[in-house]
């Protein structure tokens, strides 16, 4: 294993300079989850317009590998439908459970949290964001703590 | 990293350090530098021989058979609770209750002491250092009887803020139950002091000893606590051995614990009589040989001398202090190692603890990273986890450099 496997630049750089960190005006959907094992949180916004998500935010703190799931989660489901949203969180699922090899042409950016796979307890931080925006899309609200070990 | 000579205070801890099995594999390529004492410690040769030794040539259950075996086991199990009770001061083995560990232990007097005596208008005096298992149990027993939890809060240097200690202490507290060391800030808080103010308003004490046992010579006799919960897996010895001490009085007046066989004395239709203290709390099968390898455990403690580990760990948590601090880490708690034990909390530069942990494991160096059970303490101080470094009579001022090198590389990734 290889640090560069999972802190890749294109991880660092959306921790640091995180796309979409804000609220999102008139947002109907939003949801929050917290990992109370480790502290991470993130809040999901979506502000749906003839069934696409048109605009996607979030706000939270916590390690690099969630963050940077987020920022780029907010990049990438923007301007899809429901459906096409729900069929990413399942893609990254997958790639997380280790049951897909994802290419670059479905996953974009979001090939780079490819090497978290091979960190077994960084995995949760990652699948965090989906987590949060599916049950937001399933107009769960608040679902705090739900993460909680 | 080669171990060099490291003779601190009496501990010859290259000599310890050759005891311990798991200390020379190594993890990711490098030697293993293991941070991690306050979370559970490694168990010396000795100690899993002990308990290899009890399976291999004595095993049978305790206080049941009437044969040579049975006697053994039965023998070698009261062996380990004398040892367990000299060992902090207590008056008679049979002050001495085995149990999971600490957080069995409290619940054993929420149970059995609190739901059994305390009604509404009674109150628990708790802190805000205390680790989970020191809240929940109270919280649990709070729910069916109505009690009232108040809490001593913290200073910003991490000690317990006794400036009000009057209006939280009062006749109406029953109970202050307080961590003897802080497992996430490391602070000794002072039991006697507590101690004499909790019983001058007749209110009992029980101290939390998961991190205090392992590190600190504990005198329950002298310190005149109530009861003090005891986690083996912390000082050396087999995942679920420990106990609690309890004051014959108490443990005498308390209700039962767990029903079950070897804690009755007679049973009938509708009611049961109960064994003799401390059978009285032990129901069913014991962790037998754990606590015979706790025993073997404490038999090794005794030998490197509890003043020699308590001076060890000043000197390396000093040194440690020293290292983060300099290397510009934000150090959590007292920095004075007199009133401080080796549980090290940090936050270095921007680096989330997590990502922390990730990069160390890569050097070989484990340390914890999370809210150690702690989230009392992780608000009060407006962090949302810590990075903790704990150490035990086997670490060393270079595990320490080997430590302070892994975080730079840290830094280099974060380029924090």
């Amino acid at each position: 294993m290889a640090l560069d496997d999972i802190y890749k630049e294109v991880i660092l750089d959306h921790y640091k300079n995180p796309r979409n960190k804000r609220e999102v005006p008139g947002a109907e959907l939003t949801c929050s989850k917290n990992n109370p094992l480790c502290g991470d949180e993130i809040t999901v916004f979506v502000h749906e317009v003839d069934g696409k998500l048109v605009d996607v935010g979030f706000l939270g703190q916590g390690c690099s590998i969630s963050q940077s799931s987020a920022s780029m989660m907010t990049e990438a489901v923007a301007d899809t439908s429901r459906n096409e949203a729900g069929e990413m969180i399942g893609r990254i699922r997958a790639m997380m459970a280790g049951e897909v090899e994802p290419d670059e042409e479905t996953f974009g950016e979001l090939v780079a949290l490819k090497g978290v796979v091979k960190y077994p307890v960084r995995i949760k931080c990652a699948v965090l964001p989906w987590d949060v925006l599916q049950e937001a899309l399933a107009g769960k609200g608040e679902a705090e703590g739900s993460a909680a070990h | 990293m080669a171990v060099t000579e490291q003779r601190s205070a009496g501990l010859d801890v290259a000599r310890l350090r050759a005891d311990f099995p798991i200390l020379e594999r190594t993890v990711n390529g490098r030697p293993l530098v293991y941070l991690d004492s306050a979370a559970t410690s490694q168990k010396p040769r000795q100690v899993i021989d002990a308990e290899a030794d009890f399976y291999a040539n004595h095993n049978a259950n305790a206080h049941r058979g009437l044969y040579l075996l049975a006697e053994e086991a039965t023998e070698l199990y009261e062996a380990a609770r004398a040892k367990l009770a000299r060992f902090i001061g207590a008056p008679a083995p049979e002050t001495i209750v085995f149990t999971r560990g600490t957080t069995e232990s409290t619940n054993l007097v929420a149970y059995a002491w609190a739901r059994r005596f305390l009604t509404e208008g009674d109150e628990i005096l708790l802190t805000d250092m205390e680790h989970h298992s020191n809240i929940v149990p109270w919280q649990l027993a709070a729910r069916d009887t109505g009690i009232t939890l108040r809490y001593i809060p913290l200073t910003d240097d991490g000690l317990l803020d006794l400036s009000d200690l009057g209006s939280l202490l009062t006749e109406r507290t029953r109970l202050l139950a307080v961590t003897g060391m802080s497992n996430s800030l490391g602070t000794l808080p002072p039991l006697r002091q507590l101690t004499e103010a909790a019983h001058a308003v007749g209110a009992l004490v029980l101290v939390d000893g998961a991190q205090l046992v392992p590190h600190v010579p504990v005198d329950v006799t002298a310190l005149d606590v109530d009861f003090l919960t005891i986690s083996g897996h912390k000082m050396l010895g087999p995942t679920a051995s420990g106990g609690l001490y309890g004051k014959a009085e108490h443990l005498e007046a308390m209700d039962a614990f767990l029903g079950g066989g070897h804690m009755i004395e007679e049973v009938f239709h509708e009611h049961s009589t109960w064994n003799a203290v401390p059978y009285k709390f032990e129901a069913g099968t014991m962790n037998i040989a754990q606590e015979v390898g706790l025993g073997a455990a404490i038999d090794y403690l005794e030998a490197a001398g509890m003043d020699a580990v308590r001076a060890h760990e000043e000197e390396i948590t000093a040194y440690a202090i020293g290292r983060l601090t300099e290397a510009g880490a934000r150090v959590f708690g007292p920095t004075d190692t007199s009133i401080r034990g080796g549980a090290v909390s940090f936050w270095y530069r921007d680096v989330h603890p997590h990502d922390l942990a990730t990069i160390l494991n890569e050097e070989g160096v484990a340390i914890r990273a999370g809210h150690h059970c702690n989230q009392l303490v992780m608000r009060r101080y407006g962090v949302p986890a810590t990075a903790r470094a704990s150490f035990y009579v086997y670490n060393t001022n270079d595990e320490v450099d080997a430590l302070v090198e892994a975080l730079a590389k840290a830094s280099d990734v974060f380029d924090a």
